[in-house]
């Protein structure tokens, strides 16, 4: 009897009670990925080798007596824009087709620290940057709902592994959003921790000051018993807060949200949005003031310039971090023919290795940094940044936590939007706030859109260093939202018709 | 220095007009600007835990941090930032509160991450000074340079190009990369524009780097070994019509690898820029070249536009802010400045201003300091240093302090005070020493160098002079005391220098009558 | 009026090393264009009183003791190299010359 559908709690608690072996569990998840993975391709690099190791001196502690952590010899997905020592990190790019790396990232250390088995590297948008999957250079990930539609982005990968599956657990990284909306349109759960809540440093950049990884899965407490695991202090990374890690496993189980002020952002409250995901974020606001919450009205007026701000920020430092692909020490290296100087190698390797939207951001970043320019772009969006800031400060004097629906639509066709750079940007509308100010931001399921059919996904934003009251109101709401339907929501996806 | 530069030389065909350096500065003022870049002696990188070692095997003192792996993220060395501060307190800068790092954006294969971690416009130390003294035609002058900013930034790897006619760079095969240097924590103090030296602009720039040089030395933070690369010095020059009130157009020039050669480049840069403006060219912002060989520079590479380097702050790192409190203790750990040093020692040892400035030219301070310590006296310890040690050493080519260690001469001068050896005994000691015939003891008894100080040996040798001279004996019976010289020299020719001059004269001078 | 322009584009990517065909170029120009009409905006709210925001977090003075700490071996380090000899990475020849 397969144990994929669990929870990664209950898998823990299985495991702990010796009714499974860490063995047993990798290798049923194993023979799932080799059943679906070919229609969804979550996957770009699968470690059977590294996993049965870890999984079987997991089980052999355990056979010992020692006392292990609440997922340990638990599955996990990691997206592949963390390095893993020895195993390919490609970061979705044919730049680094085949690269190795020689170190492991802080959260891979704290993954095996705490006993969980990495299955492998998920797929992504390149370099982080997309918000679809769709500029994957190893083709896209397809949604387990919906095998025609997109699973989000940048960590489509990580999240479709989920809905499908395939892992309870995976690890994405969230710049813009590119955890929560893949959480969002696969009906999954997705946190972007506290900026300098988890270790940078492996952590391939795209744009350091907006960067975090973050943990995913199933559940509300799934995500926390993750986040618990890899959330802490890295000296190797100088962003890295140096504060104990936040007890969001307690907050995820208090199931209580009585006297809680909950703040729905004007701005980003669905004017403009998909009906159904409307419908959806008003029908999860009820049940919160059912479980005796306050819902109060909050404006934030400057998030109407965050994507503009982010749009200029996160592709200048991306410009300046993706500078180092030039083929000298690592990665591809195109046109060395003997006749070709340094110079000209690089830009044939970076014509090559790099794809369309990661070219037009280096473009765009390389502008706005430009001489000239600084003041009116780069500048201007930092300044623009501390305008969102105090947004938030003031927003939080009001309130407890601010909610929003976490993306404008539901999954979109795969190829819908893929031409129109502007009309994918604006999937993370409601996202990037948060990223800008460094706070905490949290996606849950709320239900299916009714006219498609397909995930919402709720999100919740909480101040910064209190990551705990996202899990707090996240927790309360699933429960309350299973409650309403008999059942949890992903239990709903349809079985993956493989061909 | 003469003119480099001669007019049937095929470059100077269709020349007007040559000038050489004297008359470029009669018809034109220099401006100068100095950059220095100083390697700090940390045990690790700046950014990175590697080793900071001279000379390893390649690529063996690095990391995913100094090799610019993708994921890799800098933490700031706590000693560096140290090192820095005092070397802004050392030169008399403000410490800034608030100073950050920024990302210098360019692509070269020795930079791993393709962008220099450094600092722009918040830097660490700004506002300095440090003052200079120089020889001019009306003696000693002092010029006060200023210094705009001290800043802290990461050195680069080493590439060593292979194949091509040269093996220098251009017509290389390949080039092959060695990144143990790369992270290395680089200090780079620049300086004010610097207007007024006039002719004196390339001794001026020589004083500054030295001083620049012995006061890093003294703060004991960097090797400053500009031969191993450890100081780095590149000049900027430009010149205007004398009076004109004008700046020109200024060269930057780069591979100046020693002391001379600031003072040569710049003396080369003169006479050139003069050459080209008065023969009605334009001259041209580049970065050039020094050569070592014939003290003039070639142009760089030439790039088609200037390099923009998108500077931003780094947001991998966070700002820096030193409070108060340490800087004041920091301040307390500077040491004594080399000026004030020279000139503590000046009046202690009662040297004159030629004499000193000897000295310090010939780098012989602190040898002279540490055999003083060891007991010699002082206008000994100077003498035989400047004078028969120096000797020595130019004719073997090599530098005084190889040839005698202190401790070794110290105790010869202390024979000499004691009476045991005389100047001349003493000269023999130290041949004996420098060629390895052992300690200055060992020397004494093998050569059997005694001083003759027995009064009845002395008496012979006396008599002897006295007869060979009467007419001088008899001056001397006479009142004539300054012509016991000539008797003197005598017994002291005739003892091979083995006698006491003092007690030479005293016996003398007491048969004589006039003692 | 075209905000960025088939020259700002070719000049942008030789300063940021990418080779791009005229087909690219253009296409380019016109995306970006696009979006820097989009992205302007910023311009309108970042007045002169208000400061830059680099850092999410207010940290400051995070140092680390001079100490040093193993090193990757030089197999580690090469191990990407696309290129090498003996112990250093082999890279085309440099035309230029280092800053």
């Amino acid at each position: 009897m397969s144990s994929i559908r669990l929870s990664a709690a209950e898998m823990g608690a299985a495991l702990a009670k010796g009714e499974i072996t860490s063995v047993e569990l990798t290798n049923q998840h194993f023979d799932r990925i080799a059943e679906v993975d070919t229609a969804v391709h979550a996957f770009l690099h699968l470690d059977k080798e590294g996993a049965l190791a870890q999984a079987k001196s997991v089980d052999a502690k355990r056979a010992a007596g020692e006392k292990l952590g609440p997922i340990a010899g638990v599955p996990l997905a990691l997206k592949d824009v963390l390095t893993q020592k020895g195993i390919p990190t490609t970061c979705g790019s044919k730049m680094l087709e085949g690269w190795r790396p020689p170190y492991d990232s802080g959260v891979v250390t704290k993954l095996k620290d705490a006993g969980v088995v990495i299955l492998g590297k998920t797929n992504m948008d390149e370099f982080a940057m997309g918000s679809s999957t769709e500029n994957s250079a190893y083709g896209p990930t397809h949604n387990p709902w919906d095998l025609t539609r997109i699973p989000g982005g940048s960590g489509g990968g990580s999240s479709a592994s989920l809905a499908a599956f395939e892992a309870p657990l995976a690890i994405g990284t969230d710049t813009g959003g590119s955890i929560r909306q893949p959480a969002a349109v696969t009906g999954t759960v997705g946190v972007k921790p506290t900026y300098g809540g988890v270790s940078r440093y492996g952590l391939v950049a795209f744009s350091s000051s907006l960067d975090q990884a973050g943990p995913c899965a199933r559940t509300v407490l799934d995500t926390a018993l993750l986040h618990e695991a890899i959330a802490g202090h890295d000296p190797r990374d100088s962003t890295s807060i140096n504060s104990p890690v936040p007890q969001v496993v307690a907050a995820a189980k208090r199931l209580d949200v009585k006297g809680m002020k909950i703040g729905v952002v004007k701005e980003i409250s669905g004017e403009g949005f998909q009906a159904g995901v409307r419908t959806r974020f008003e029908e999860s606001l009820q049940l919160l003031v059912e479980a005796g919450a306050e819902i109060v009205e909050v404006s934030c007026p400057n998030f109407d310039y965050a994507l503009a701000a982010y749009y200029l920020i996160a592709p200048s430092e991306a410009s300046s971090n993706l500078a180092r692909f030039d083929s000298m020490r690592y990665g591809i290296r195109v046109g060395d023919d003997g006749n070709r100087g340094a110079e000209e190698v690089m830009n044939l390797t970076r014509q090559v290795g790099f794809g369309r939207e990661v070219k037009r951001r280096i473009i765009l970043g390389t502008y706005a940094l430009s001489s000239g320019y600084y003041d009116a772009y780069y500048g201007s969006a930092q300044k623009v940044r501390t305008l969102i800031k105090r947004d938030f400060e003031a927003a939080f004097t009001k309130a407890d936590v601010l909610v929003s629906p976490t993306a404008p639509t539901t999954a979109f066709k795969i190829g819908e939007k893929s031409d129109d750079p502007l009309a994918m940007y604006l999937n993370d509308i409601a996202t990037i706030p948060v990223n800008m100010a460094g706070i905490g931001g949290m996606s849950l399921p709320c239900g299916l859109a009714p006219e498609d059919g397909l995930p919402v996904g709720f999100q919740i934003m909480s101040p910064v260093m209190q990551d705990d009251l996202m899990y707090r109101v996240g927790g309360t709401l699933e429960a309350a939202l299973n409650s309403k339907w008999g059942h949890t929501l992903i239990s709903q996806i349809p079985d993956l018709q493989v061909r | 220095m003469g003119s480099h530069f001669d007019l049937a030389d095929p470059r100077f065909a269709g020349a007007l007009v040559a000038l050489n350096f004297a008359q470029a500065m009669e018809k034109y003022e220099p401006t100068l600007g100095l950059e220095v870049h100083v390697e700090l002696n940390t045990n690790s990188k700046m950014f990175c835990s590697c080793a900071t070692e001279f000379g390893g095997s390649p690529n063996t003192q690095t990391c995913p941090v100094c090799l610019g792996l993708p994921g890799a993220l800098p933490v700031v060395n706590a000693k560096a930032i140290e090192s820095t501060i005092l070397i802004g307190l050392a030169l008399n800068c403000s410490i800034a509160p608030y100073s950050r790092f920024a990302r210098k954006n360019y692509f070269y294969p020795d930079m791993p991450k393709n962008f220099q971690t450094s600092q722009y416009d918040e830097p660490i130390c700004v506002n300095g000074y440090l003052d200079v003294e120089i020889d001019t035609d009306e003696g000693p002058a002092k010029f006060r340079i200023e210094i705009e900013r001290v800043h802290m930034e990461e050195d680069t790897g080493k590439s060593l190009h292979v194949g091509g006619s040269t093996g220098r760079i251009h017509g290389a095969e390949y080039s092959l990369l060695d990144y143990n240097r790369a992270g290395i924590p680089l200090v780079e103090i620049v300086t004010k524009i610097v207007p007024g030296t006039g002719k004196y602009a390339p001794q001026v720039a020589r004083a500054y780097v030295t001083e620049l040089r012995d006061i890093l030395r003294s703060l004991g933070v960097s090797d400053v070994k500009m031969e191993q690369g450890s100081l780095r010095c590149d000049a900027n020059v430009s010149l205007a019509p004398m009076g004109s009130g004008k700046l020109g157009t200024r060269s930057e020039t780069k591979n100046v690898n020693s002391l001379r050669s600031v003072e040569r480049a710049l003396f080369g840069e003169i006479e050139r820029q003069a050459n080209r403006l008065e023969n009605g060219e334009r001259v041209v912002q580049e970065t050039r070249h020094f050569l070592e060989d014939t003290g003039l520079t070639r142009p760089g590479r030439s790039k088609e536009q200037a390099e923009d380097y998108r500077y931003f702050p780094e947001p991998d790192l966070v700002p820096v802010t030193p409070d108060a409190k340490w800087i004041e203790e920091l301040r307390t750990k500077l040491p004594e400045k080399p000026s004030t040093r020279r000139k503590r020692l000046q009046t202690e040892w009662n040297v004159p201003d030629k004499e000193m400035t000897a000295l310090i030219n010939a780098e012989l301070l602190d040898v002279v300091e540490e055999t003083i310590a060891l007991g010699a006296e002082p206008t000994r310890a100077r003498t035989w240093w400047l004078g028969e040690i120096s000797r020595l050493a130019n004719e073997k080519e090599v530098e005084p302090t190889s040839l005698i260690s202190s401790a070794n001469l110290a105790e010869i001068i202390a024979l000499i005070a004691s009476g045991e050896l005389t100047d001349k005994l003493a000269r023999q000691v130290v041949e004996g020493v420098i060629n390895g015939e052992g300690s200055p003891a060992d020397v004494i008894a093998k050569r059997g160098l005694k001083v003759v100080s027995d009064d009845s040996a002395l008496m012979v040798a006396i008599e002897a002079a006295i007869a060979a001279q009467p007419d001088t004996a008899e001056r001397i019976r006479g009142g004539n005391i300054p012509a016991a010289g000539a008797l003197i020299g005598a017994v002291m020719k005739a003892t091979g220098g083995a006698a006491d001059a003092a007690k030479v004269r005293e016996l003398l001078l007491k048969h004589l009558g006039q003692a | 009026m075209a905000a960025i322009s088939r020259d700002d584009v070719a000049h942008l990517a030789r300063l940021a090393r990418i080779e791009m065909s005229a087909e690219e170029l253009d296409h380019m120009a016109s995306e970006l264009d696009v979006i820097l009409g989009a992205v302007a905006r910023v311009q309108e709210v970042a007045g002169q009183d208000v400061p830059p925001t680099s850092h999410p977090l207010p940290m400051t003075n995070i140092f680390r003791a001079d100490v040093v700490k193993p090193s990757l071996t030089n197999e580690e380090a090469l191990s990407g190299a696309p290129a090498k000899v003996e112990e250093r990475f082999k890279v085309p020849q440099i035309l230029g010359e280092a800053e």
